[in-house]
Formats: structure tokens, C-alpha cells, sequence
């Protein structure tokens, strides 16, 4: 069937199967949370420090439980070789990237939206004056890092070592994600806040080569 | 149960050959299946069984050689024929129910009416009462007809089924037989494989045997049923 | 076996001879003295290093079409080639760096993405290490391959626009300031005897994965009597 209706019917797969057992969501979430804190220890979060040191603080953490989280994202398809289901069943593989990818994004997102107010209360840093931009950044960064870190899933677990392996390919690839991110994100929480154009920009450039990327080689990652 | 109508189609394997790395699963495997027909393939465990069905299925390509598939005619046919498959794995999803596996299949497949056919087929496999129920809480006989019913969603003409007996009691091992036996009745034409003589294996038209990846012996150059399947596991 | 030999004289020779410009020729920087010499290693090694990336990406690229293991071969060769220059880049920044200013590391925008490649194709290096079928492997890690190879202008862009925000030493000179004829002249030539021992090098490498690419055909024929 068409590729719209393959990915809706994929993604409300994901959906309902975390929604269902909630526990990506949860160790995630408590994940994060806790890099925060254990982050707090290494230098004196004080109010300048935080601002300098807030945003990027943030995105490594958020990098660390992607990388994570991302790792079930194709294992969990061998268990009962539900993806050799899945091949069989749609007219064209990238389906299955775009579902899982799309449903990746949107776990990503919830997390640090859950997160956001968390992180501002603790690290003193004003969130609500750009809360819209601040969603934008966040939306553009979590699609890059679910972009490829979809992509790598179906790498690394077809590979030993897996739990290891995804984030040592993952993270240097999202350098540029981490650094873009963090750069607008501190400029919106700036103390005279502006919004960073060329670094949104800048995200939307990426994910727009991954998402190409991955539609023109995903199915060999599949490949029996 | 009705059967629906499925008209069989037929299998051409033309020199076959499929390595990983340097082993080879399949090596010159040339064997043509006629529409109707019921194969049975037998052989020890990693005699190329399972990676020819999965060839057969569209899941893996073969290193070399050709897959044809034939009409219910004999002449090479021009469109997709249907096939189902049965593996050893359900490939169906623990954390979802009966009802919910099969309805993202059909809907993935563009099962036209996918509701009601969803629902015809749990009754088909006497399924119909734990269709709210999470597979994870099947047993295996469960779960193999709802593998079975996911691999009939869109009436395959070839039915390929790998081992598809393995680990179910007699009660299920006679289900299966039946079911299997209703579907032949419809004309689908099966190739399934498996581990010496059963109920299942009685009922097939032909047997081949592979071992180490090639063709050993078939029933349609004279072999004895019995002997192929008898020698599977010696 | 004797082709090979001069292949190695040759090489060896322009590495010399390259060598002796970069001391001898080359002329004496106003500022930072003998040390700024390292200078024609570093550039020539840093730009050897992305064109052995490049030929990994396009053999990547070949190789995910025709799965030919020829390409897998050229593959492995030119990114373990590459990761060796690059090395070089990574060590000689702060050879260069410690006598002039003090410190190792500055974290100069184009050091700093140096490292990020280097990671990448060590990533790939080790993803291979841990796929043991040849067809699997081959084929995973040239998809590995284009996307890290995809990655490299955005790293390098990012770092470029917003880590070199702060005042901080740049190594080799800001880009755009004018070379000395002479300078430039023997960047080149060194570039020349590195780009030869990359060839070189990667042909050794080359060889040797085809070795044991035909070992393993010869023991699936013999698997196949």
C-alpha cells in the first residue's frame, strides 16, 4: 500500500506498544534526569555558570539517552523476526525507517518536554519567554538524532556488541546536532534572547541529508 | 472453515546458489514446482531448507541463479504472485493482541475489508474468543495459528511453511494437518519443510532432499517418499 | 615482486626528498622558527587524510551496487589509510602548538573536526571488527561509511561556525593568509610525496585484503567438490 499509509499504520504500531508498557518512556525520562543531577556535581551552578553551561549540559544528556534508547528500536524486531513480517508485508521498506523514526522523534520529544521544566527549575535558567523556539530546536534536534540513530539500530543489531556499539557510531555522527543545538538553545536562553536562525537552519539541513540518506539506502540495511 | 478460493501458482529455482561468506546455504539447487502441488522438504539442520523457503518468500536473494514463478498454467507468470510464509519464529508481536497483529498486517497489505477478513480468519483458526488477548500469553500452538493466519491474510496461491510442527502437541500437530489439508483442498500449492514422517508429511505429493545446500533426492526422479523422508534425520 | 620494490624506493625517495624541502628549502618563518616546519607534514597529512575518506566513501558507494568484494577491499584500505594520516594531523598539532604557545590541545576549529573524523572512521573501523560474515559486514559498513562520510562537511561546518567564537590560537595560520611562494611551493611537494605514500600504502593494504578475499574462495571451492 502507499507510503503514507504503511508509515501511519507502523507508527501507530510503535505508538500503542510503547504506549502500552511505558517503559522506554520511564527509564528515559529518569535516565536524563539523573545525568542532570550527577552533571550539577562537577561544577557550581550558579546562575552564570548555568546559563554557559546549561544548554550543552542538556543536549549531552538527551544525546547519552537517545543513544540508549535507540538500541531496542530494531532488537526488539528479532524476538519473533517480526521485521521479516514487516518486509513481507509493505510495498516499500522506507516505511518502516519513517514509522519507527517519526515515533522515535515524538518519544525523544516528550521526554525533554517532560524534562525542560525540570531542567530550568533546577539550573535557574528562564524557559517560558521562548518556550516556542525552544520546542522548535528541540523538535529539529531530536528528528536528526532520530534520523540517524534509527538508521544505526539497524546496524548495530546486526553486530556483537551492540549495547556498546550504537552509541560509538551514533555519537560522533550527531556532533553536529550537539553543537547546532546547543548553540541556539543557549542563545535562547540568553540573558538578552535571540533566536540563532543559521543554526536551525543548520539542523534543518541536516536532518533533511539523513532523512535522504536513509530513503535512498535503507533497504539494504534490511538486507538478509 | 471456507476455504477461500485460491487458484495455486508454481516455483521455478534455477541454479540456485546462495553463500554467506564463504559457506554455502544453497548450491545449484534447480527444481520446478507445479501449481497444486505439495512438497515436502526434508534434510538434516543446515542442509539449506530454511534459506530456500526464505528465497521462495522474497526474503532473502539468491547469490545466483533465478526464481520463477509460474502460473496455475505452467507459462512464467507476469504479475506478483501471493505467496504466505511460516517460519519457525510466530512473526507476529508478543505486546499486541491476536486481533491487533493481524490487523496491522492486513492493513500494511491493503487488505481490502480488513475488519471483517481479520475477523473470518480468527474464527478460521479457532482463535475467535482470545482475539483481545496479548499473544505473549499464547501458548505455542496459539501462536502458530496466528502465524498462520498472518501468512494467509492476503490467500496466497503458494503456501511456504519452515518446519511449521516444531514444538506443538499432538492436538496441535492434528489441527495443523487438517487446516493444511482444507487449504490443498483449495488448490494452494505448499512447499513446506520437514523433520520425518508425520501426519503433515502424509499428505504431500512429492518430497526432496537437500543436504549441505544441494538436491539429493526427489520423489519425481523416482526416490521413495518414505525413504526421503526416513533418511531426513539420519 | 621487483615492480613492487621500486614502487617502495620511489615512495621512499619522494618522502626523502619532501623531507629535505620542508628543512632545507622551505624558508625559515618569521615568527615561530624551526618548529613552524612541521607545518608541511601537518597540511599535506591533513589533506591526504580527507582523500583517502573520499575514495572510502566512493568505494562505499560502489560497493553497496555491485557488491563486487574488490570495493570492500579498496574500502578497508583507504579508510585504515586515511585514520593514519589523520593521526599524524592530530599528533603534530601539538608538536607545533606546545613550543609556540604552551598549552597541547587548543581546540582550534579545524583540529577539533580532525578529531571527529578520526573518531568516525575508527567507529567503522571497529564496526568491523565486530561483523564476522564477509557479506555482511562489507555491505554494513559501507553503508556506515557514506553516512560518516555525509556527516563530514556538517561537522566541519558546525565546528567552524560556533566553536571559534572565543579568541583562541589557530593552528597553522587563519585561512586566507598569504603563503610564501616558496612556502607554498614546498606544501605542495609535500603533499605530492604524501598522496605517493598514500597510494602506496593503501595498495600494500589493498593486497592483503584481496589475499585473504581469495583464501576464501579457494575454501569454498574446495567446500563445493
Amino acid at each position: 500500500m502507499s507510503l503514507l499509509s504503511n508509515t501511519s499504520a507502523l507508527l501507530g504500531k510503535e505508538l500503542r506498544t510503547e504506549f502500552r508498557s511505558r517503559e522506554l518512556l520511564t527509564t528515559t525520562v529518569v535516565f536524563i534526569l539523573m545525568v542532570i543531577v550527577l552533571f550539577s556535581f562537577t561544577f557550581d551552578p550558579t546562575s552564570s555558570e548555568s546559563r554557559r553551561f546549561g544548554p550543552g549540559l542538556l543536549w549531552l544528556a538527551f544525546l547519552f539517552a537517545a543513544s540508549l534508547m535507540l538500541q531496542p528500536c530494531f532488537l526488539r524486531e528479532q524476538a519473533n523476526d517480526t521485521l521479516s513480517a514487516l518486509r513481507l508485508s509493505v510495498d516499500d521498506p522506507f516505511a518502516i525507517f519513517l514509522g519507527k523514526l517519526i515515533a522515535n522523534t515524538c518519544f525523544l520529544l516528550l521526554t525533554e518536554l517532560l524534562l525542560l521544566p525540570i531542567f530550568a527549575v533546577l539550573y535557574n535558567v528562564p524557559i517560558l519567554p521562548v518556550l516556542g523556539w525552544l520546542v522548535l530546536v528541540l523538535f529539529l534536534g531530536s528528528l536528526g538524532v532520530s534520523i540517524a540513530g534509527t538508521a544505526l539500530s539497524a546496524v548495530s543489531a546486526q553486530a556483537r556488541m551492540r549495547e556498546l556499539l550504537l552509541p560509538l557510531l551514533l555519537l560522533p555522527l550527531l556532533t553536529p546536532v550537539l553543537v547546532a543545538s546547543t548553540q541556539v538553545t543557549a542563545a535562547l536562553l540568553d540573558s538578552a534572547p535571540y533566536v540563532e536562525w543559521k543554526g536551525i537552519g543548520f539542523l534543518a539541513v541536516f536532518d533533511l541529508v539523513f532523512l535522504t540518506a536513509l530513503w535512498l539506502f535503507g533497504e539494504y540495511l534490511l538486507e538478509e | 472453515m471456507n476455504p477461500p478460493r485460491m487458484i495455486g501458482a508454481g516455483l521455478h529455482f534455477e541454479n540456485i546458489d546462495k553463500r554467506y561468506g564463504s559457506l554455502f546455504a544453497l548450491r545449484h539447487v534447480t527444481l520446478e514446482i507445479a501449481a497444486g502441488e505439495c512438497v515436502v522438504l526434508a534434510g538434516r539442520n543446515g542442509s539449506g531448507k530454511t534459506t530456500l523457503l526464505r528465497i521462495a518468500a522474497g526474503l532473502a536473494r539468491p547469490s545466483s541463479g533465478s526464481l520463477a514463478f509460474l502460473s496455475a498454467k505452467g507459462a512464467t507468470a507476469d504479475g506478483r504472485i501471493k505467496t504466505g510464509f511460516v517460519a519457525h519464529a510466530t512473526m507476529v508481536y508478543d505486546e499486541l493482541t491476536a486481533e491487533e497483529n493481524l490487523l496491522l498486517f492486513a492493513r500494511l497489505q491493503g487488505i481490502p475489508d480488513a475488519q471483517n477478513r481479520v475477523q473470518s480468519l480468527l474464527a478460521d483458526v479457532d482463535l475467535a474468543d482470545r482475539r483481545d488477548s496479548l499473544v505473549r500469553t499464547f501458548s505455542r500452538g496459539m501462536r502458530q495459528r496466528v502465524a498462520l493466519a498472518r501468512a494467509l491474510l492476503r490467500e496466497p496461491s503458494i503456501l511456504l511453511l519452515d518446519e511449521p510442527a516444531t514444538g506443538l502437541d499432538p492436538d496441535g500437530t492434528a489441527w495443523l494437518a487438517r487446516t493444511l489439508r482444507r487449504l490443498r483442498g483449495s488448490g494452494c500449492t505448499m512447499l513446506m519443510s520437514l523433520h520425518g514422517e508425520s501426519e503433515i508429511s502424509a499428505m504431500a505429493t512429492r518430497a526432496v532432499r537437500l543436504d549441505t545446500g544441494k538436491v539429493v533426492a526427489d520423489t519425481a526422479s523416482g526416490a521413495s517418499l518414505k525413504s526421503i523422508l526416513t533418511f531426513a534425520d539420519a | 615482486m621487483a615492480k613492487q620494490t621500486i614502487a617502495a624506493a620511489l615512495v621512499l625517495l619522494l618522502v626523502a626528498a619532501a623531507a629535505y624541502a620542508a628543512f632545507f628549502v622551505a624558508p625559515t618563518e618569521r615568527s615561530m622558527g624551526l618548529i613552524q616546519r612541521i607545518f608541511y607534514l601537518h597540511v599535506s597529512s591533513a589533506w591526504t587524510g580527507l582523500i583517502a575518506f573520499f575514495i572510502c566513501f566512493l568505494s562505499n558507494l560502489t560497493y553497496v551496487f555491485s557488491r563486487k568484494p574488490r570495493w570492500d577491499w579498496l574500502g578497508v584500505s583507504s579508510a585504515e589509510v586515511g585514520v593514519t594520516f589523520t593521526t599524524v594531523v592530530l599528533i603534530t598539532g601539538p608538536i607545533w602548538a606546545h613550543p609556540v604557545w604552551g598549552i597541547w590541545w587548543t581546540w582550534d576549529a579545524r583540529l577539533t573536526s580532525t578529531f571527529v573524523l578520526w573518531l568516525l572512521y575508527v567507529s567503522y573501523l571497529l564496526l568491523r571488527t565486530l561483523i564476522e560474515e564477509p557479506d555482511r559486514r562489507a555491505l554494513l559498513s559501507a553503508l556506515f561509511g557514506i553516512f560518516a562520510f555525509l556527516d563530514v562537511p556538517l561537522v566541519f561546518g558546525a565546528i567552524r561556525w560556533w566553536r571559534t567564537q572565543h579568541p583562541q590560537p589557530v593552528i597553522m595560520g587563519a585561512p586566507g593568509s598569504g603563503l610564501d611562494p616558496r612556502m607554498r611551493s614546498v606544501l605542495l611537494f609535500c603533499w605530492l610525496a604524501m598522496m605517493a605514500l598514500m597510494a602506496f600504502l593503501m595498495r600494500q593494504r589493498y593486497q592483503l585484503e584481496a589475499m585473504r578475499g581469495e583464501v576464501e574462495v579457494i575454501q569454498r571451492e574446495a567446500e563445493g567438490q
